[in-house]
């Protein structure tokens, strides 16, 4: 009734190819970043703020980056938290050696530290496909963990192997340290976030994107229409790892303030990342931010939210159920659509677009 | 097509229920809350749960027997971390709105992550023999709190130990160290103080790193210690790392007593796993196991009888481990009551707590006033020195439990206070912007 089209004419092709064609969903997108930069610092207590949404967003960063290799351009990689560790000591040395640029830039640049590496790891994707691609970009993930410990240069001879955060400012008020509150960290993440992930959008609804999905679908056929596979392969790859790389600068410096950098880019850091793309959804961005809060923030909101709504669960207990229910719930979102929380959410919107009247 | 419907409903929900702030505990006025960040899952829970056990039945045992410390019950609330930093850091934001007075990470990476909250917080931390070696300098972290002895004592007492098997520290010369350690922040904290160590008195260091992921798998590991054939090794391991680490010496013919754990490779579980042949299997500690102790019999009686404890089997009271996590909870509630006598209040909050810290003085007397004579070293800390580099001794087990094996040897202290003092040091500079002490320093009453 209220969602559908009738009566938003498009006079023009640019109209008719934006990305929001629909009034409703263009006040929808700008009611949801209203409530993110002005509600969620308002209302939102420290511990959502810090637990739950910028943990959501650091990893809703990694899933759009990883979507864009493995969703739109069909190559699979589990080498993302190898990458997001690349971004994460290039922000690490950048900001030691020039303390006096601003961190945000920091983090940015280290995105293209991170984009380099994967460019060189994205090399034999020109001749290897499907599991094997898996296979060599799980060496990335080994040997660049291996540098992460090896190398005490890339953690400034630190005697437990450890980074730590230095207090950077922007106009005087401190967004990484100790001293820097939720809030600030917060509005500086998802700045960050909603300008990659506009940038993101751009570049898949255009001729980038289409190519990358051309090669998707059959990489044969793509060759044939005139797309050079290598450079197209490799500029998924790129741009894969910037954003990764960009999410594990964010996650050092904004979400954790230092510490076990070594251990938190894991390979299992990895396959969390691959399973966000998969429940939320392959080839699809708004399907990135559902898988993210779907795998990193669900279990943190059933450890500390049941017990918070009056259902006494302690300890270990809880831990355990909040395997099995998270366990579960991703069974149970395979098997009524295997094509992730992204269809779930077009399936919904078309139902609305013809509600009340379904025929 | 209406299971699509009702998922989403209760997707929305779940999502807006969880959005809910969490509602802060009702204070009621004559109550102090100590969170206890513990681990009963997760690879690492072979050696938390019996810490977590310990942690909360002296606490327990203090509500049962007294009503609380000085008549302030004390509100005992534990928050699985699996030893996972994240999880550790949600415990701690979790908890934190509800003053805390004193918080134990209980693992060497949450707590480096949480140091630099610690002094914006205003909470007291204690990282009871774990954590950074250098916030034992009080002038530079003056919230931290690393109590009675730092991993760089440990390392030292394991080459005072080394010295006194040999028959001097002038025999080190040409022996060699093997450091078998998790490839972690935690395993690597004793490798610079061997290696001055080594350089001093002439040894080889050789270095042994486990990663995390290879804990249960250490055969090449263990390949190349019997290529290099260390005379000693020190063991830097955790959880399920050190019951390999033991099996892997006995099937390679190690001599399994000149493998010498770190107090944390010092569970029961860890030695039993090697079955008779680990008895000799040594493991420095600064408590006593067992429960012939006026303390544990306490526990015993007002906590265990009452089925108020959470341990599987009352055999495991007296535990190396479990006495460790008892131990712990002893200092916070000493720290508390000094913190009571200092301001005369009984209600104390975090900052009364850190002062209650830097005046602690545990002598010989206090000790046995709490039940713990011949339990424990006395601990004395200052302003400055956050630790008290105290004494440590050699434990063995001896096929059923941990005895003492050797006197109280204390750390080499000229070596490891000047690491310390240039690492505290540093770490205020690669953290630009450290703040500076400001807090107060309380004179002894």
């Amino acid at each position: 009734m209220f969602y559908r089209e009738a009566g938003q004419y498009k006079t023009t092709y640019k109209a008719d190819m934006a990305v929001f064609p629909l009034v409703q969903d263009r006040i929808g997108i700008i009611a949801i970043l209203a409530i993110a930069f002005i509600g969620v610092p308002l209302l939102a207590s420290e511990f959502i703020i810090l637990s739950v949404m910028v943990p959501f967003l650091v990893f809703a960063l990694a899933a759009i980056g990883l979507n864009i290799l493995t969703g739109y351009t069909g190559l699979i990689s589990l080498g993302t938290g190898a990458f997001m560790g690349v971004g994460a000591y290039a922000c690490y040395k950048l900001t030691t050696i020039f303390p006096g640029v601003n961190i945000i830039v920091w983090i940015i640049v280290s995105g293209f530290f991170s984009a380099a590496i994967g460019v060189v790891f994205g090399l034999p994707s020109l001749r290897i496909k499907g599991f094997y691609l898996a296979v060599a970009t799980l060496a990335a993930q080994f040997f660049l963990q291996w540098c992460f410990v090896r190398i005490p240069w890339l953690y400034n001879y630190n005697a437990s192997g450890a980074i730590e955060v230095p207090e950077r400012t922007l106009f005087g008020i401190a967004i990484t340290g100790a001293r820097a509150t939720p809030e600030v960290r917060y509005l500086v993440l998802l700045s960050i976030v909603v300008v990659l992930a506009w940038l993101a959008s751009n570049l898949v609804h255009g001729r980038i994107g289409r190519s990358w999905m051309a090669v998707r679908d059959m990489d044969i056929a793509a060759e044939l229409m005139g797309i050079r596979l290598l450079p197209t392969k490799l500029l998924a790859f790129a741009v894969s790892s910037f954003y990764c790389g960009v999410a594990g600068a964010c996650m050092m410096f904004l979400w954790y303030g230092g510490g076990e950098a070594n251990d938190a880019f894991n390979v299992n850091q990895s396959f969390n990342v691959l399973f966000m793309v998969i429940i939320g959804g392959l080839g699809s961005l708004i399907g990135s931010f559902f898988g993210a809060f779907f795998i990193s923030t669900l279990p943190t909101i059933l450890k500390f939210g049941v017990p918070a709504i009056g259902i006494p669960l302690t300890g270990a207990f809880a831990e355990h159920l909040t395997h099995v229910m998270v366990g579960a719930l991703i069974i149970f979102f395979l098997i009524v659509e295997p094509h992730g929380l992204a269809r779930l959410w077009q399936i919904a919107k078309q139902k609305l677009r013809v509600w009340p009247f379904p025929y | 097509m209406k299971a699509f419907k009702w998922t989403i409903a209760a997707a929305f929900a779940a999502g807006i229920a969880a959005a809910a702030p969490v509602p802060a505990q009702a204070q009621t006025q004559d109550t102090i809350f100590i969170p206890l960040l513990s681990y009963r899952t997760g690879p690492f829970a072979s050696s938390g749960i019996p810490i977590a056990d310990g942690m909360r039945d002296y606490l327990e045992m203090i509500n049962q027997r007294d009503g609380g410390i000085n008549g302030v019950r004390i509100v005992i609330e534990e928050c699985e971390t699996g030893y996972d930093t994240k999880k550790g850091v949600e415990c701690y934001d979790s908890l934190r709105s509800r003053n805390p007075v004193v918080v134990n990470p209980y693992s060497t990476g949450i707590t480096l992550q949480l140091i630099p909250r610690a002094a914006v917080d205003r909470i007291p931390m204690l990282s009871m023999a774990y954590g950074l070696s250098a916030s034992a300098d009080g002038n530079i972290f003056p919230w931290i709190f690393n109590p009675p002895a730092t991993y760089w004592d440990g390392a030292s007492v394991m080459v005072s130990y080394m010295a006194q098997r040999e028959g001097g520290f002038d025999k080190l010369r040409g022996k060699t160290l093997g450091l078998i350690h998790l490839d972690a922040p935690y395993g690597k904290e004793p490798i610079p103080v061997l290696q001055a160590m080594a350089e001093k008195y002439g040894f080889t260091l050789k270095l042994y790193p486990v990663a995390a992921a290879d804990m249960q798998n250490q055969s090449a590991i263990w390949l190349n210690i019997r290529r290099d054939r260390p005379d000693y090794l020190y063991n830097q391991g955790w959880g399920a790392m050190n019951p390999t680490a033991v099996r892997e010496a006995i099937r390679n013919n190690f001599p399994i007593d000149k493998l010498v754990g770190v107090w944390w490779a010092g569970g029961d579980d860890d030695a039993r796993a090697g079955g008779a042949q680990a008895a000799g299997y040594r493991s420095l500690s600064f408590h006593a196991a067992g429960t012939n102790f006026p303390v544990i019999q306490d526990i015993l009686r007002h906590v265990a009888d009452k089925n108020l404890s959470r341990v599987a089997s009352r055999e495991r009271i007296g535990e190396n481990l479990y006495n460790r996590g008892v131990y712990n909870s002893m200092l916070m509630v000493e720290a508390i009551r000094h913190a009571q006598q200092l301001t005369g209040k009984k209600v104390v909050t975090g900052e009364d707590v850190r002062r209650g810290f830097e005046t602690m003085n545990l002598t010989e007397a206090r000790l046995k006033e709490i039940g713990m004579e011949g339990f424990a070293a006395p601990v004395r800390l200052n302003c400055a020195d956050h630790n008290g580099h105290n004494n440590v001794f050699v434990a063995r087990w001896d096929g059923q439990r941990y005895v003492r094996d050797t006197d109280w040897i204390s750390p080499i202290r000229d070596v490891v206070r000047p690491l310390i003092e240039d690492a505290a040091k540093k770490y205020a500079e690669a953290n630009a912007g450290w703040p500076r002490r400001t807090e107060t320093c309380d004179q002894r009453s």
